[in-house]
């Protein structure tokens, strides 16, 4: 079995965002960029698969700016097998909206035919939620959202989701859609060997013309604001006093 | 010319990062609250680097190691610089000097070094010697096919984690014209050996838990098979493989002055007073950009040498250059931070004061900024026959 991995170049979450001064997004000059970190837990789950003889081929798929094949050696890295990069944009600050993604990467699993797809639940950017969602629709396909648990049995697979005030199990028929969640897994570093073997694997580089894909926005951004910023604590002394204090706040 | 780094360097320099910031530093403090790395621990971070293939990166492929060029190992070093050395310690990297191993000596030393299996410990200054290495009193003397050593060594880090010391011993003396000279042999010293005793060594300000130990030999026996390089060859091996250590040196150094300066930075847009973040007043602006300044130039003086070491271009003043620069920029910066930090900076309660404290052994140790000072101006002077 083939899984295809979708990997998406986002700014780094250690970076402090700052929004652009003329409010239409957030600088991406000059700060580090990273691999999606739930797009990390995928592919780490893709290749626990391939570890534990359930899949033979993991191949990542980038699919923005040419930088993102940085993030897709970083998947190479780890133990991906191959890569494919989408070129969409030119400027880093042109986000490929959810259905734009969802579309390529329909296009791409007619390709490639992987028996399931392992993507993040969301990319901490815009945090849209929807790609993997819409994947499943255009392809007709299962899917399994937020999982924090993935057992795949023959032609079926048993996902645990992290749902409102639970855990939710289902069974899927394959081949499926399965988004992750933060503790599906926690993420290998990519070993010194792999590193220098990842520049001698396969990286094709296709562009979204190719896929025949109109990658244009949809969507217009309004405003982009900082959050408004904490307001100072008080520390308390004792037990007593937090409880007081809580409660001429209304708090409980 | 170009002065990007390679797909492959950005990620060695991205993992090591990432593993000193989540396996090193969330240990650090109890580190140095203790003065001491746990046993279970050390080993925990070894086996780690093991599995990632990161240990022993500095051997060449052929001997099990990852055979990084002196560029890319050297930004391993950089990254390491930013934890605690106590605990990078484990992130192995084993004497290079290991690779003067004959056969027989590679199966018992140098292979399972590499493998992690065994460590080692270089020892090579005294009380009497310290930059003059050849006025050394630890002395060895033949004893029918053996060697019988007396003497001590001291400022011996990571002894307690060795299992095996790599030791420059006198073997001799030659009248040259301009006095006596004393010959140094290397010798392999098992830890366990009869009348070869480690004791603890001083308390020192500078990296705690990265302990220095005292090494005795009392008529400590050792036969040739013992010696590393040739008799009377120490020298020779010295020259050969320890210039790597001013290297590193130079690369800590520079890597925990990127560190450090990450809390200026911060602490200076953050921190306000008289209504405004102090960063905006000039004084500490322009100490922020002095600290870049001169960390970035320490930065491209070690790389630069190590690659002149990859390119077989002399490197001996290059390499002196950085390590005498890299050492005494640290030392401004984690002054000037603690300034910056003002009574806070010299609480445990941030790392600052810690910083500052560590920074004052590296230009001490691996030979003194004044020691790296004659050998770039003897590089420059003798050619002029001065």
């Amino acid at each position: 079995m083939k899984v295809l991995v979708p990997v998406k170049r986002v700014i780094d979450y250690n970076v402090k965002v700052r929004v652009k001064a003329d409010g239409s997004g957030v600088d991406l000059a000059n700060v580090k960029m990273s691999m999606n970190p739930f797009d990390e837990i995928a592919v780490e789950e893709a290749i626990r698969l391939k570890e534990a003889g359930k899949a033979d081929e993991v191949v990542a798929v980038s699919i923005g700016v040419k930088q993102a094949q940085e993030t897709l050696r970083t998947a190479l890295a780890m133990g991906a097998d191959r890569a494919i990069l989408v070129i969409a944009a030119d400027d880093v600050h042109q986000d490929i909206e959810p259905l734009a993604v969802a579309k390529i990467l329909a296009k791409v699993v007619e390709e490639e035919q992987p028996g399931i797809v392992l993507a993040g639940k969301q990319s901490i950017d815009n945090d849209m939620n929807a790609t993997g969602q819409m994947l499943s629709a255009l392809l007709g396909w299962s899917q399994g959202t937020f999982a924090s648990e993935l057992d795949i049995d023959g032609d079926s697979a048993k996902i645990t989701r992290e749902v409102d005030g639970g855990l939710q199990t289902i069974s899927v028929k394959m081949p499926t859609i399965v988004t992750v969640d933060l503790r599906l897994n926690e993420p290998r570093y990519a070993s010194l060997p792999n590193i220098m073997k990842a520049k001698k694997k396969p990286l094709d580089e296709k562009t979204a013309a190719d896929y025949g894909v109109d990658v244009t926005p949809r969507l217009e951004i309004v405003k982009t604001e900082e959050p408004a910023a904490r307001a100072a604590g008080i520390i308390v002394g004792s037990v007593d006093e937090l409880v007081e204090k809580l409660k001429e706040a209304g708090a409980v | 010319m170009q002065f990007g780094l390679s797909d492959e360097q950005e990620m060695i320099v991205s993992t090591v990062r990432s593993f000193v910031e989540n396996e090193i530093y969330p240990h650090e403090a109890e580190v140095e609250r203790t003065g001491q790395v746990p046993h279970a621990l050390g080993e925990a971070i070894k086996q780690k680097v093991i599995d990632l293939g990161f240990y022993a990166c500095n051997f060449p492929e052929e001997v099990g190691g990852a055979g990084l060029s002196h560029l890319d190992f050297t930004l391993v070093e950089r990254e390491l610089g930013r934890g605690s050395m106590a605990l990078t310690h484990f992130f192995g990297r084993p004497q290079n000097i290991l690779m003067a191993c004959n056969s027989e000596q590679r199966d018992r030393y140098l292979l399972p070094a590499v493998r992690g299996e065994r460590m080692d410990a270089l020892a090579m200054t005294e009380p009497d010697a310290g930059s003059d290495v050849r006025g050394m009193k630890c002395q060895a003397q033949r004893d029918g096919g053996d060697w019988v050593i007396n003497g001590s060594k001291h400022f011996i880090s990571g002894a307690e984690h060795a299992d095996f010391f790599i030791v420059f011993i006198a073997t001799g003396v030659d009248e040259t014209p301009k006095g006596p000279k004393k010959r140094i042999t290397t010798f392999l010293v098992d830890r366990g050996t009869p009348g070869f005793e480690v004791r603890e060594g001083y308390n020192s300000v500078s990296h705690k838990g990265y302990k220095n130990y005292i090494l005795y030999f009392d008529n400590c026996r050792l036969p040739d098979a013992q010696v590393l390089g040739e008799v009377d060859g120490g020298f020779a091996v010295m020259n050969k493989w320890l210039y790597a250590t001013r290297l590193t040196v130079a690369a800590f150094s520079v890597g925990r002055a990127r560190r450090c300066f990450d809390y200026a930075l911060n602490y200076a847009a953050e921190r306000k007073q008289f209504g405004q973040p102090i960063g905006k007043f000039q004084g500490v602006g322009f100490q922020i950009a002095d600290m870049i300044t001169e960390i970035d130039a320490a930065d491209w003086l070690t790389l630069a040498a190590a690659w002149r070491l990859d390119q077989d271009l002399p490197s001996n003043r290059e390499i002196a250059s950085a390590k005498l620069y890299a050492s005494e920029a640290l030392a401004r910066v984690t002054d000037t931070t603690l300034q910056i930090f003002g009574g806070m900076g010299l609480m445990d309660d941030f790392p600052i004061e810690r910083f500052w404290r560590d920074a004052r052994v590296e230009r001490i140790w691996d030979g003194t900024s004044e020691i790296q000072r004659h050998i770039i101006s003897r590089d420059l002077l003798r050619p002029l026959g001065a």
